[in-house]
């Protein structure tokens, strides 16, 4: 695997405190997970198998990030082995299909310009006010949420915790036009879906 | 470079599905001079992928500050974590 385990940190076993993982870590472990596997529940495992995991290898944490980049690491391990079961869960005709399936929904099929019912207007929130709009952001959580497993895995590696592409195709078995294709249709999407709520 | 053909400028101008990807490649990747050259062409003609490209920054800038965001953090209900912090006194008892 291409990331850095995180067991190989130096030793500071002072800095660990498993009596207070719960109440200082728990709920930013669940929004962690929550937000980037869509699944309450799995992310409530996911949380409960982290501090598990994390206490069987308390002995091999080595203080050199701090308690809370530690378990955060090991949940996102964890997350991606989710994604991994996912997108191989799925099998290969079924990413085939989801990748291949033509986007004649957004683009005219011959010629490649957008179809009326999805060309992109003014939105009146390209300015950075947008940022601190509490009713998009609800909109865009929503649109996220809607979006393919396998889609929502490749744009939150990418736009959220800016993974490599290499390291994203690696992880999930995905060749780099198919990664690219991704990219490019969540994102059509995911617009489309906010004009779509917010006008 | 060769010059365009008007055939091929005038596929350029009308592929906003090619101009979008190219858009989204550049943002996190690398394009190629041609077509850094070709995706200028279509810009130029065309407001629609202008107004993506401005649209399609934003949502990636707003995804990520949703996502880590501290105001929207999720919680776990209470007695979940209760169960949760007995789990791991009991095993803490057990060491």
């Amino acid at each position: 695997m291409l990331q850095k385990d995180p067991e190989s940190d130096i030793v500071d076993k002072s800095a660990i405190d498993p009596q207070h993982w719960v109440s200082r870590y728990a709920d930013y472990l669940y929004s962690y997970a929550t937000f980037r596997i869509k699944d309450q529940n799995l992310a409530r495992d996911l949380v409960q198998d982290t501090f598990l995991a994390a206490l069987e290898r308390r002995g091999k944490f080595e203080g050199r990030s701090s308690e809370k980049t530690w378990l955060t690491a090991i949940l996102k391990n964890k997350i991606i082995d989710v994604y991994r079961s996912r997108s191989s869960g799925f099998g290969k005709d079924v990413v085939q299909a989801s990748i291949v399936a033509p986007d004649e929904d957004f683009f005219n099929q011959d010629n490649g310009h957008w179809n009326d019912q999805h060309e992109p207007a003014e939105l009146g929130i390209e300015g950075h006010d947008a940022l601190g709009n509490k009713e998009f952001e609800r909109i865009l959580a929503a649109c996220m949420n809607k979006l393919p497993a396998l889609w929502l895995s490749v744009f939150s590696m990418k736009h959220i915790d800016e993974e490599t592409t290499d390291h994203i195709c690696d992880e999930l078995k995905l060749s780099s036009s198919n990664f690219w294709v991704i990219i490019h249709r969540t994102k059509v999407n995911l617009r489309s879906c906010l004009q779509k709520h917010w006008i | 470079m060769k010059e365009l053909s008007e055939a091929e400028l005038k596929r350029i101008a009308y592929n906003c599905r090619k101009a979008t990807f190219l858009i989204e490649k550049q943002q996190i990747g690398k394009i190629t001079l041609r077509e850094k050259l070709e995706l200028r062409l279509h810009l130029t003609g065309c407001a629609i992928c202008v107004t993506f490209m401005r649209q399609s920054a934003l949502i990636s800038q707003m995804a990520k500050k949703l996502v880590n965001g501290d105001s929207n953090a999720l919680k776990l209900d209470e007695g979940f974590k209760e169960q949760l912090q007995k789990q791991i006194n009991n095993h803490l008892d057990q060491n």
